[in-house]
């Protein structure tokens, strides 16, 4: 009997949803399956462009298509002298997702922000740890430092929160427009920890975004259909579906088929097949990300600024790049970050080739030998490190350095590559994470993370100075000065080779319109439309 | 009878440790970091990195990791994946009905070219159709499955538009799983359209992941139908007088078999090692694409007792092809 009622509710639902399959839908086929739908317990790309970016928002936005801040479900937020306290007011009349799992009684209000926060370090939460779900890291929110820097959040009524700091940090409403930053909904979290099904909150998500989640086939599919109460207004498509397809043959192959509308990173090799598809558009962005190589800068003769700048002038950069990028191209990096993010220098301009010049002073320096390292991992910002560090070898070996490849596993590789006594140049690089230059500057050179991600135990005082200074700022137009000048100061002293700023690709079908390529690496179909 | 039977059950005894210590010991011997490889670009400080270690167990010493794991496994519990936090099992039993869709699938393309093609090559023996069907048996079997599926995609999906490029349905089509089994579903829900999207989908993977077993059952069954061919019995029934096609279906073929189902059965190795790369290309859900998700993720619990629960999977297809194999053929019982 039970079976029998089973089946006939599985017919029913089979029936009530098959009906939607006339409505506007746009297929995504994405790159892989999300590790789960909670955007605070996850890392990936992908898992992002599945939950934060379609079900949930969050108190400030990136602008579609760029890294500028703008209100999302803060109308708007005030920023004391101090730099010390955030008060943000709340879009009201914001309605969570209806769903069949869930039906929310009230609106989103201040408990939701308060809660979104602080179930990712409050102990006591119920929610941060093992109760809802088993080894939880909360890797982005300790990963931001947000521990560091956030003294409390609090309710001052219905509509409004109040963030305050333990110190000035800037780049703090950058980090709240980031993926982790989502607001969740207490009541729906309250609602599944009286039923004792926790766990399903990672599974069966409830937001305030665009889109609601529909279904999930494991490694499948995942269906969403339009927040038909969505605070910003009903998305013009009906239903979303991301076709999970993680070769990227399959997945050029796809659109081009129209089996589906969008589908990210194309193969290198694929993309003149795309360029000359008249179905199809090839879209391209400079990524929000930098390939480099660290020289460690303790350990002589390294830590001379002329050495350094001559390993860097030996190196054929042009013929590399071409090699490394192949067809898919990537902007020469002239600076540690890319020309699409604020405060990038214009006039700053990293070392020539120029291999005579680079002899003569590595000849005087003495330097005969030196390590390179290499990983086997393909990343945006440099395809092939191994094919990289050969191309660098024989370029060095050209003004009478010899350079011996070191290699490591990929997580090996940073490990060992992260140690301050590590020897010689580490290829290595970056994608940002929220649009701000205190992401790369501070992330990647600052003296606090020599032995973290400073991969060139690099601790320069003016640098460090300017960096700490913008941070502190609250003003972008003062930020953005003092981001120049530390511009300037790491194009003199060369303490890394600068690859390049891959680009980042999607095929799009010509009848699709309004997806726009994101330099967050992020891939959002809000204001997306689809002639039929 | 049974006394065999449990021979070969207690046999598998010692097989299943080995094979406990070889899943634990390969994900420790994978080169990375689990902790790291969770963390990303970012990396870790020190003080969390052991936080954490001490947070996952892998602070304990290695034979305590071993005991504990051997231990839950025993009382059936396989683990939590690291990285989507889901019960392991709960995963496996998801997406293993498509891993079995599909072999089964591709065991059927393979059984139905390779069997017919075997026994016309042995009766033909020598003749131009012997000597090519041979030969494309070797290239098949030494077919790289990555290369040939993409080159099929790229034929009748892209070129020709004959077939889906990847998937398991067309999505269009929506319903809960009853058995996970996307043809049978489709035909309980009386989805016709549905179940011809499913058959579809099926065809160019079933072909890929079915290219290597079929090279294999066409030789096979090639060679012990000419060992057959050459048996007193047929030489006595085409004494008789009997239709060609009567000596061949009926005498020689049905010996024939015997060694051609042992093969089949070893196959069931092959086709989870080739559902591996198959499921990859075809964004097929099942548990090979989920073991190779995992080991780039260095999810070592999902990659431990999956190996393990893959290897269980194998284990019971031998134990039945064994006892198959006795019920057949009764001389073995007696060894």
């Amino acid at each position: 009997m039970k079976k029998t009622m089973t089946f006939a509710a599985a017919l029913l639902a089979a029936s009530v949803l098959s009906g939607m399959a006339s409505a506007k839908t746009l297929v995504y086929c994405s790159e892989a399956s999300p590790a789960n739908f909670d955007p605070g317990t996850t890392t990936g790309g992908n898992d992002f462009d599945a939950s934060s970016r379609t079900v949930y928002s969050r108190l400030v936005e990136f602008k579609h298509g760029g890294t500028e801040i703008e209100p999302g479900l803060a109308d708007k937020w005030e920023i004391s002298d101090d730099g010390l306290v955030y008060t943000f007011h709340l879009h009201p009349g914001v309605k969570f997702q209806t769903t069949d799992y869930f039906k929310p009684t009230r609106d989103l209000n201040a408990d939701d922000v308060v809660f979104s926060f602080d179930r990712q370090f409050n102990k006591q939460n119920p929610w941060n740890g093992d109760k809802y779900l088993p080894n939880l890291t909360w890797d982005y929110y300790t990963g931001m430092d947000m521990p560091k820097y956030v003294a409390k959040w609090e309710k001052v009524d219905d509509l409004t929160v109040k963030l305050t700091l333990t110190e000035p940090n800037a780049p703090m409403l950058a980090n709240l427009g980031m993926d982790f930053a989502s607001i969740v909904s207490k009541e729906y979290a309250d609602q599944l920890e009286k039923d004792g099904k926790m766990a399903d909150f990672s599974t069966k998500p409830i937001g305030t975004g665009p889109f609601q989640f529909v279904d999930y086939q494991l490694d499948a599919v995942i269906r969403y259909a339009a927040n038909p109460d969505y605070f910003k207004g009903k998305e013009k498509i009906d239903d979303l579906v991301f076709a999970i397809t993680p070769d990227a043959t399959a997945r050029i192959q796809k659109v081009l088929a129209g089996e589906c509308d969008v589908a990210p990173y194309p193969n290198p090799a694929d993309i003149a097949t795309i360029k000359a598809n008249k179905d199809v558009t090839l879209m391209d962005q400079a990524g929000l990300n930098i390939g480099y190589m660290s020289y460690n800068t303790t350990i002589p003769p390294l830590d001379k600024p002329e050495v350094r700048h001559a390993l860097n002038q030996a190196i054929d950069r042009e013929a590399l790049i071409k090699s490394l990028f192949q067809d898919a191209g990537a902007t020469p990096a002239e600076n540690l970050i890319p020309p699409t993010m604020w405060s990038w220098d214009k006039d700053v301009k990293t070392d020539a080739y120029n291999p005579e010049e680079a002899k003569k002073v590595l000849e005087a320096a003495g330097l005969k030998e030196i390590q390179l390292w290499a990983s086997d991992r393909v990343r945006p910002y440099n395809p092939n490190f191994q094919r990289a560090a050969e191309l660098i070898q024989a370029d060095w070996a050209k003004v009478g350095v010899k350079a011996t490849i070191v290699n490591y596993e990929w997580t090996k590789y940073r490990e060992e590559g992260k140690k301050k006594d590590r020897p010689g140049a580490f290829q290595i690089g970056w994608t940002g994470d929220n649009g701000d230059p205190d992401n790369f500057f501070a992330t990647l050179f600052a003296c606090s993370a020599i032995g973290v991600s400073n991969y060139s135990s690099w601790c320069d005082k003016d640098f460090e100075d300017l960096i700490q200074k913008a941070k502190k700022t609250s003003d972008q137009a003062e930020r953005s000065k003092l981001y120049e000048q530390a511009q300037v100061i790491f194009a003199k002293q060369a303490p890394a080779f600068l690859l390049a700023h891959s680009q980042v690709y999607a095929v799009v079908r010509n009848n699709v319109s309004g997806f726009k390529m994101d330099p967050l690496g992020i891939h959002r179909f809000d204001g997306v439309d689809k002639a039929e | 009878m049974l006394r065999y039977l449990l021979n070969k059950i207690a046999l598998l005894i010692p097989t299943l440790v080995g094979i406990t210590i070889c899943a634990f010991a390969f994900v420790r011997l994978l080169p990375g970091d689990p902790i790291l490889a969770m963390a990303g670009e970012h990396g870790v400080a020190p003080a969390r990195y052991e936080e954490l270690k001490q947070q996952f167990g892998y602070n304990l010493p290695i034979w305590e990791q071993y005991a504990r794991y051997v231990g839950e496994v025993a009382t059936g519990d396989f683990g939590v994946s690291i990285s989507s936090k889901r019960p392991v099992l709960e995963e496996f039993k998801t997406l293993f009905p498509a891993t079995l869709e599909l072999s089964f699938f591709a065991m059927v393309f393979a059984m139905v070219i390779g069997i017919p093609a075997g026994i016309f090559a042995a009766v033909k023996r020598g003749s131009w159709f012997d000597q090519s069907l041979m030969g494309t048996a070797l290239v098949g079997y030494s077919m790289p499955i990555f290369w040939w599926g993409l080159l099929l995609i790229i034929f009748f999906s892209g070129y020709l538009g004959w077939t889906p490029v990847s998937g398991r349905i067309g999505l269009q089509f929506f319903f809960k799983p009853i058995t996970g089994f996307m043809t049978i579903d489709s035909l309980l829900y009386g989805k016709w359209d549905a179940f011809r999207s499913a058959l579809s989908h099926l065809v160019l993977p079933a072909i890929v992941l079915g290219t290597i077993p079929l090279a294999v059952i066409a030789r096979q069954t090639r060679s012990a139908m000419l060992e057959v061919l050459g048996e007193d019995y047929v030489r006595t029934a085409r004494a008789k007088g009997l239709s060609g096609a009567r000596v061949i279906g009926v005498h020689a073929l049905r010996n024939a078999l015997i060694p051609v189902v042992t093969t089949i059965g070893l196959q069931v190795g092959t086709l989870l090692a080739g559902a591996i790369l198959t499921e990859t290309i075809f964004a097929w859900p099942g548990i090979g694409k989920w073991m190779v998700d995992s080991i780039f993720k260095r999810d070592y619990v999902v990659v431990q007792s999956g190996l393990l629960l893959i290897a269980l999977i194998v284990m019971a297809v031998n134990l039945i092809v064994d006892v198959l194999y006795a019920v057949i053929n009764p001389r073995i019982r007696a060894a």
